[in-house]
């Protein structure tokens, strides 16, 4: 009996330690971030970052809203589009896992293979872009930030799996009934797969809100920047962005007053916030998606 | 006879080839329709002409692209620094899991699990401050508190060493939460009724795990591993291309297929080269997916993807 508490009290020090220490590891960076916004200027560039903020100063976050609608024109346009595009997403996604696990379709592996085939072999970057901005015009569009994310395989390769899991009964009472394909699609299937679509739709949001990769390739326009490469261009080029907030004649100061790094952590912040709040939430349709996803390989 | 099943077929199935059509048509454009553009890497493209009138060039963009060494250095980079990810990645997030399983604070074991997946739902741009400000030589968290000690700051953006360890960390930090619900999954699987013997049997915790869940886990592992090899050639794009930028110093040490393939299009408007690489790069690709795919398939049917 004593054998056995001290192992256990071993394990569960090592345990406890260990796992401790990698979710501090993965909170203490954004504790960082966040201080670093919330400092003054002089003493972050005369000491370096900290733990703790330097002399608690909001002086970031008045440069950063002294024009927010610089920063609030990239939150509406990554707004509309994840919304739209995860509308979007999930229909044409939902509709054609559908269709692909319907057992009573036989050309469903064939259809299926043309689609799994895409995760075999890829044109690769050259021809994707050249057709993008050359024969589909799409440079400096939306349509261009919207598109490559729509749909892919391992979204498919989900809802499907989840669709044949829905027992036929549900379905068999509406075709006796003479209900079609698509009706069966939208008023059965459907709403009895929420939680896939729940997940998916998460996958899916996420990616666009995450994406500053298509805006590299795509757009040029300041005014259709996405958030992540908003930041990216900001912070990059911090210069410019306290040079247009200097020049609006607020009440900040001149640009040699305006702050630097502490100005790029509090950008960061603020295009961070949204998510901290919100992937509680999301978090538990995420680790049910990826133990579907994990199963099915 | 033929040709009317056919038809028959085709007006019972109307409404579900309409539903299918859009990811059709979606697919043959954004996935079908460049495969035809990788001859783009056997030409000498110029804008005017487009891919179809641009003049054949044979093996010329290829000969550079290995000849320079290029080839060579980026490969190896792909390559190795997956295989680091790979192993660092599964010891971190088997061990996190199996602690994650047998602790006992549910609170405790809820705010971790939670914490431990921030990383993974924030952009690679958000990661890219955060490293600047730990390795940053003026401001960096890490060089003051170095100096205030009386130490050397050290360099870390010019130098490449570093950047072996810095990559392998920012990779793992970023998929502890993902990879361990995975293991953790997994875990939660097991046939307790196993366990319950064993501790009868006098069994200690360690021996519990070693000689239960481990091996219980040797599949999973197995087919994650299989899996992520099929990924071999391919580079974590975001991750490289934020953490390093335009560093040319870093290069040797950092640069991957995707990130070189990248620059060589948009920044250098070297079309023919970063044709050849992406090509290089989709038929590896094609070759390691098939093989681990057949091998997953020959080690446990259901995983497999056909």
């Amino acid at each position: 009996m004593k054998k056995g508490r001290t192992d256990v009290l071993i394990f569960n020090i090592t345990g406890y330690f260990i796992t401790g220490l990698v979710a501090l590891v993965c909170l203490v960076p954004f504790i960082m971030v966040l201080s670093a916004s919330f400092s003054e200027e002089k003493l972050v560039l005369k000491d370096g970052f900290s733990l703790l903020p330097r002399n608690f100063s909001l002086d970031a976050y008045k440069t950063v809203f002294e024009k927010p609608e610089i920063i609030g024109r990239a939150y509406l346009v990554t707004i509309v589009l994840t919304i739209t595009g995860t509308i979007l997403g999930l229909f044409l996604t939902s509709m054609t896992g559908y269709v692909l696990q319907r057992k009573d379709f036989d050309w469903r592996n064939r259809f299926s293979f043309f689609f799994y085939f895409t995760t075999l072999f890829s044109g690769g970057l050259v021809p994707y872009y050249i057709l993008m901005v050359r024969y589909l015009r799409l440079k400096d569009s939306y349509l261009a930030l919207l598109l490559p994310l729509l749909f892919n395989v391992f979204n498919l390769i989900i809802m499907k799996s989840y669709m044949s899991g829905i027992p036929v009964a549900f379905t068999e009472a509406a075709i006796i009934d003479g209900c079609g394909d698509f009706s069966i699609y939208y008023r059965i299937i459907l709403p009895l797969s929420k939680p896939v679509l729940a997940t998916v739709g998460l996958f899916i949001a996420l990616a666009y809100w995450n994406d500053w990769y298509n805006s590299m390739l795509y757009i040029n326009d300041e005014l259709k920047y996405t958030l992540q490469y908003f930041l990216y261009m900001r912070i990059n080029n911090i210069e410019a962005y306290k040079k247009i907030i200097a020049q609006s004649g607020g009440q900040v100061g001149s640009f040699i007053e305006l702050p630097t790094q502490t100005l790029r952590m509090a950008l960061t912040v603020v295009v961070t916030g949204p998510i901290i709040l919100a992937y509680p939430l999301a978090q538990k349709y995420f680790v049910k998606g990826i133990t579907i996803g994990a199963v099915k390989g | 006879m033929h040709k009317k099943s056919c038809i028959f077929k085709l007006r019972k199935y109307k409404i579900l080839l309409l539903m299918l059509l859009p990811a059709l048509i979606y697919t043959l454009i954004f996935s079908y329709l460049p495969m035809a553009g990788i001859v783009l890497a056997f030409k000498n493209y110029n804008y005017a002409d487009g891919i179809f009138k641009s003049p054949w060039s044979g093996f010329e963009n290829f000969r550079f692209f290995f000849s320079s060494g290029q080839a060579f250095k980026v490969t190896r980079n792909t390559i190795l620094y997956n295989l680091a990810f790979m192993v660092v990645n599964t010891l971190l997030q088997l061990a996190v899991a199996i602690f994650l399983s047998e602790i006992k604070g549910k609170i405790f074991k809820k705010t971790a699990q939670s914490v431990m997946f921030l990383p993974y739902f924030i952009s690679w741009v958000i990661v890219s401050v955060i490293a600047f400000n730990f390795l940053s030589y003026d401001y960096g968290i890490i060089n003051s508190f170095l100096s205030s000690m009386g130490l050397n700051k050290i360099d870390f953006y010019g130098t490449p060493k570093y950047w072996i360890g810095i990559l392998i960390f920012f990779n793992a930090w970023k998929g502890i939460g993902y990879g361990s619900v995975i293991y953790l999954s997994a875990i939660m699987g097991i046939d307790t009724e196993m366990y319950e013997s064993a501790e009868i049997d006098g069994a200690n915790i360690f021996q519990r795990i070693f000689y239960i869940t481990v091996p219980s886990l040797v599949p999973t592992i197995i087919i994650l591993l299989l899996l992520a090899v099929g990924q071999i050639f391919r580079g974590n794009f975001d991750m490289f291309y934020q953490l390093v930028g335009t560093n040319g110093i870093l290069f040797d040490i950092t640069d991957v297929i995707d990130t070189f393939t990248f620059r060589a299009l948009i920044r250098s408007n070297d079309v023919g080269m970063a044709a050849a690489s992406g090509l290089y790069q989709s038929v590896f690709c094609f070759i390691t997916i098939v093989t681990t795919n057949y091998l997953v398939k020959r080690y446990e049917k259901d995983y497999s993807l056909f």
